[in-house]
């Protein structure tokens, strides 16, 4: 068999960038979590939100680095494997992800040193802006790349003069028609996983009954939060689907598994997609109510696949598949926020332990959403790269061979893997030794006291795994 | 309508970005090739936290010059990154490793080592791919109708093996002399005395690199031998950069090695710039070919002359933060 450089390339942007983002949605959330509790610590020199800002500021770094290494990555990606694309994008692409760098990735960096380092060097107030800055550059970050992204989905302000895309407007190419509902729904996201890793850490915390107070603030602080958000982000998800719905059909299609286009089409719950034949099997489904969303009319019309032919469909099992995995996420993270409520109500929100344990487990709920969503927006674009302008092969870099591209792909997979299971393990290290840790260092009086991450032992003993070996065994050396 | 040359203003730019990355980077990717030399485990913490709060605003500039190609010059981007496929991918995976060293070997206890292997080695085959990198550049690229048509490992000659531990060795000499600047006592010393032996090998590798560039490429050949008054003024400021460290650690003077560095850089960086001027795709194409459009560079511009002094001010204002000597104990985290 002939290794396939496209598909091959496919495979490993789709993996590079998929490791990245999980990365990116934990630390906007959680960098503006970091920053509300540094202003709270200021404002009120309550000692409770300095230690959960240490503590969250710990795990913070760690995200954040291997956000960075991962994303250095990804902006070669598009040279090495998508030679053509860069090159009949780069009028576009090449200011906006050189604005990203300039307006975010230095402030970021810059600022990011000051609140790891510089606790002891500069002012309580410098510290908190630091923290400020960091967050805003994360956020600053998200527009840009999401205005680049936004604009392969949905091209504006663009003309396509010998095989060369020329910006004609950047206001429109920068504020194309699907730009401000993929950043509202990612911002949401990004709150979301910062809101449901804290609250699910600290309901662990509280069922093992440790730094009771702090951690219950911190419960408490998210719930509200995840109360507004968690709905905001279904109502804004439907909006984000109807303006899909307007400029691109075919993923709509693909996403309601909707072979034909016809009235009453029913919301499937189940179905299992056969391509092959363009049916589904199994169907499951209430009947118009897809007709009900998407056009506010129970007996509207619904485009559907046939409209194309098969081979400009995108896949449609990964994209109705991915579609109800994210949607069905939203809905139960919508459920512990309501219950959340009810059980504030009843003033017994940190004691009931099913729903600490099930906060525990909803943790990573976000992070599966969050990629089902990209899996959704990206594989529905199928088969076009800068949507119904150019296709994946016509994008491709000429010379790259099937084997240069394997090469690479195993290459990442590897470094990735060892990557990600230490930055893992690391990461339950820290939550192992928890909050406590903090008490020992503030206690410290040497005069530049370590900040952050100090002295966690890397290797979790079995059966251990508590407050007992957070001392540092080997303390002379830092 | 066009009133100014933006692709020669864009040329500067990149060519401030690059040598600033260089100049950044190379330091602290330097003081990760010296790593398993030093005296002893406590120095490598103290080497570590030297660089720990800057690393990662450093790298930042390589993001930037990636970028800026792609939106100035998008041609450099889609033809060199291809033809440095394998090339990329490995300083990209020894960035990696380097990168998550600085969080993860603090932590360590047994596995401690393994960060330390992870930095060390991290940042030698980076910099080791960075200067295959700049070989590959004066070697010159095999293209058709602007598209690379070469094979994946026509980079790799024994000429830019030579490049690459050329820049091995200039960033370790940029390493002993920034920790020259940064620490005292017993790492100082240790510093002080690597530093002359550093010189000597950067001085032989440039050496044979020049004897042997003109042989690499008839248009260099030409040049140098051609526009003998001009271009012969930079080795000879390179030559005397390199005395200034010389003399500067012989009298343990702590800021000048660093900054004679700095200077044996910069130079030999100008000699490389003029030597291949205005090629940016050697040997076809020259940045006027390799242009993006008109509107994207000023668009660009526009913000850039705006953003980038507020960049340069904090980045300056955090060197600030942490002036001064790094003692055993304190710093990261
Ligand atoms: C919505 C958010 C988002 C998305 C979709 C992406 N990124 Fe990202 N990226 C960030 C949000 C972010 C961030 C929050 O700004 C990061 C994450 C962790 C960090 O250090 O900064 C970051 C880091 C980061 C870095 C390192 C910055 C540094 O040196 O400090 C680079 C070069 C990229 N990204 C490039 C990309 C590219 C080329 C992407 C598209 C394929 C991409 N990112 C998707
Ligand atoms: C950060 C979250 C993102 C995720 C999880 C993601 C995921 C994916 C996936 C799964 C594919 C493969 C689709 C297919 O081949 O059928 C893909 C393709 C692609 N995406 Fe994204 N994407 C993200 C963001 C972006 C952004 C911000 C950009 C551009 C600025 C981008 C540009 C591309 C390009 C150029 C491809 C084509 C290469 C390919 O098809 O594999 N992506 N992405
Ligand atoms: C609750 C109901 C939700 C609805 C109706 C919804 C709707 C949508 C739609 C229609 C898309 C595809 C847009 C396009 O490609 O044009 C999408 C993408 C996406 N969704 Fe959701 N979503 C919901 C919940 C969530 C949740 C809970 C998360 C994560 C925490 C999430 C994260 C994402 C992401 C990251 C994308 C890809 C980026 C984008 O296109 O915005 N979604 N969503």
């Amino acid at each position: 068999m002939d290794l396939d450089p496209i598909i091959l390339s496919r495979i490993q942007f789709a993996f590079v960038v998929s490791f990245h983002a999980i990365f990116p949605v934990f630390t906007i959330g959680l960098a503006s979590y970091i920053a509300v509790l540094e202003g709270l610590a200021f404002k009120t020199k309550n000692p409770v939100w300095e230690k959960l800002s240490g503590f969250w500021t710990k795990v913070f770094a760690v995200v954040f680095g291997m956000g960075v290494v991962s994303g250095i990555v990804m902006s070669f990606q598009f040279g090495t494997n998508w030679s053509n694309f860069s090159q009949a994008t780069a009028n576009f692409l090449g200011p906006v992800l050189s604005y990203e760098v300039i307006t975010a990735f230095f402030l970021e960096a810059a600022f990011l040193g000051v609140l790891l380092f510089g606790r002891n060097k500069v002012p309580p107030g410098v510290h908190l802006f630091a923290a400020i800055m960091v967050a805003t550059g994360t956020f600053i970050s998200s527009f840009w790349i999401l205005a680049a992204n936004s604009w392969m989905q949905t091209p504006a302000g663009i003309e396509l003069r010998d095989g060369v895309f020329h910006v004609v407007s950047w206001s429109q190419a920068l504020f194309n028609p699907s730009f401000s509902y993929r950043f509202l729904h990612m911002a949401l996201a990004s709150f979301l996983t910062g809101g449901f890793v804290v609250a699910g850490v600290s309901a662990w915390y509280l069922l093992r009954g440790r730094e009771v107070e702090a951690n219950r603030k911190a419960l408490s602080m998210c719930l509200w939060l995840l109360l507004f958000i968690a709905p905001a982000q279904l109502v804004v998800g439907d909006f984000h689907g109807l303006n899909t719905l307007e400029h691109q059909p075919m993923k709509v299609a693909a996403m309601e598994g909707n072979w034909e286009t016809s009235r009453n089409v029913p919301l499937l719950l189940f179905a299992i997609p056969d391509q092959a034949n363009q049916t589904n099997h199994f169907e499951i489904g209430i009947p118009s109510l897809a007709s009900l969303i998407l056009t506010h009319d129970w007996d509207g019309e619904v485009p559907g696949l046939n409209e194309v032919s098969a081979e400009e469909q995108p896949p449609v099992a990964i994209v109705f598949w991915s579609f109800r995995v994210m949607v069905g996420l939203g809905m139960l993270m919508i459920v512990f926020a309501l219950a959340g409520l009810l059980l504030r109500a009843k003033g017994r929100y940190y004691q009931s332990s099913w729903f600490l344990q099930g906060l525990r487990f909803m943790s990573i709920a976000p992070f599966i959403a969050v990629l089902a969503g990209w899996f959704v927006t990206e594989v529905g674009r199928s088969p076009w790269l800068v949507y119904g302008m150019m296709s994946h092969a016509e994008a491709v870099t000429p010379s790259l061979t099937g084997g240069m591209a394997l090469f690479t792909l195993i290459g990442y997979v590897v470094v990735y893997s060892l990557v990600f299971s230490a930055g893992v393990y690391y990461l339950m290290r820290v939550l192992y030794v928890g909050l406590e840790d903090n008490d020992e260092e503030n206690e410290d009086d040497r005069p530049a006291r370590p900040l952050s991450a100090a002295h966690v032992p890397f290797e979790i003993e079995p059966g251990k795994g508590s407050v007992s070996h957070a001392k540092p065994v080997n303390q002379g050396g830092h | 309508m066009e009133l100014f040359d933006l692709s020669l203003i864009w040329a500067f730019i990149i060519g401030f970005g690059i040598i600033m990355y260089v100049l950044m980077d190379g330091f602290d990717l330097g003081v990760g090739i010296l790593f398993p030399f030093a005296p002893s485990e406590q120095d490598r913490d103290t080497m570590m936290n030297t660089v720990a709060p800057v690393w990662d605003g450093n790298e930042t500039w390589l993001v930037l010059g990636g970028a800026g190609l792609l939106a100035a010059f998008p041609m450099v981007y889609s033809i060199i990154l291809p033809a440095l496929y394998i090339g990329v991918f490995l300083l990209l995976a020894g960035l990696i490793f380097r990168g998550v060293a600085f969080e993860f070997r603090f932590k360590a206890r047994s596995s401690r080592y393994l960060w330390n292997w992870s930095f060390a080695g991290g940042s030698t085959v980076a910099a080791f791919a960075q200067g295959a990198v700049v070989g590959a550049y004066i070697q010159g690229f095999e293209t058709a109708n602007g598209v690379y048509v070469g094979g994946a490992l026509d980079w790799l000659t024994p000429f830019t093996v030579l490049t690459g531990l050329g820049m091995l060795a200039g960033y370790a000499l940029l390493g002993s002399t920034w920790l020259i600047m940064k620490t005292e006592g017993r790492l100082q010393n240790w510093a002080y005395q690597v530093t002359t032996p550093l010189l000597t090998a950067v001085l032989v590798i440039f050496a044979i690199i020049s004897v042997w560039t003109p042989f690499v490429d008839d248009m260099v050949r030409e040049r140098w031998f051609s526009h003998i008054t001009v271009i012969w003024i930079l080795p000879a400021l390179t030559l005397l950069c390199a005395f200034q460290i010389w003399r500067s650690v012989r009298n343990r003077f702590e800021g000048m090695p660093f900054v004679a560095t700095m200077g044996l850089f910069v130079t030999t960086y100008l000699g490389l710039i003029v030597s291949r001027w205005p090629y940016v795709v050697p040997p076809e194409y020259t940045l006027w070919d390799a242009s993006s459009a008109y509107e994207s560079q000023l668009f660009l511009l526009l913000g850039l002359l705006f953003v980038i002094p507020i960049v340069l001010a904090y980045t300056a204002w955090t060197y600030w933060v942490f002036r001064g000597k790094v003692r055993a104990g304190e710093g990261y985290h």
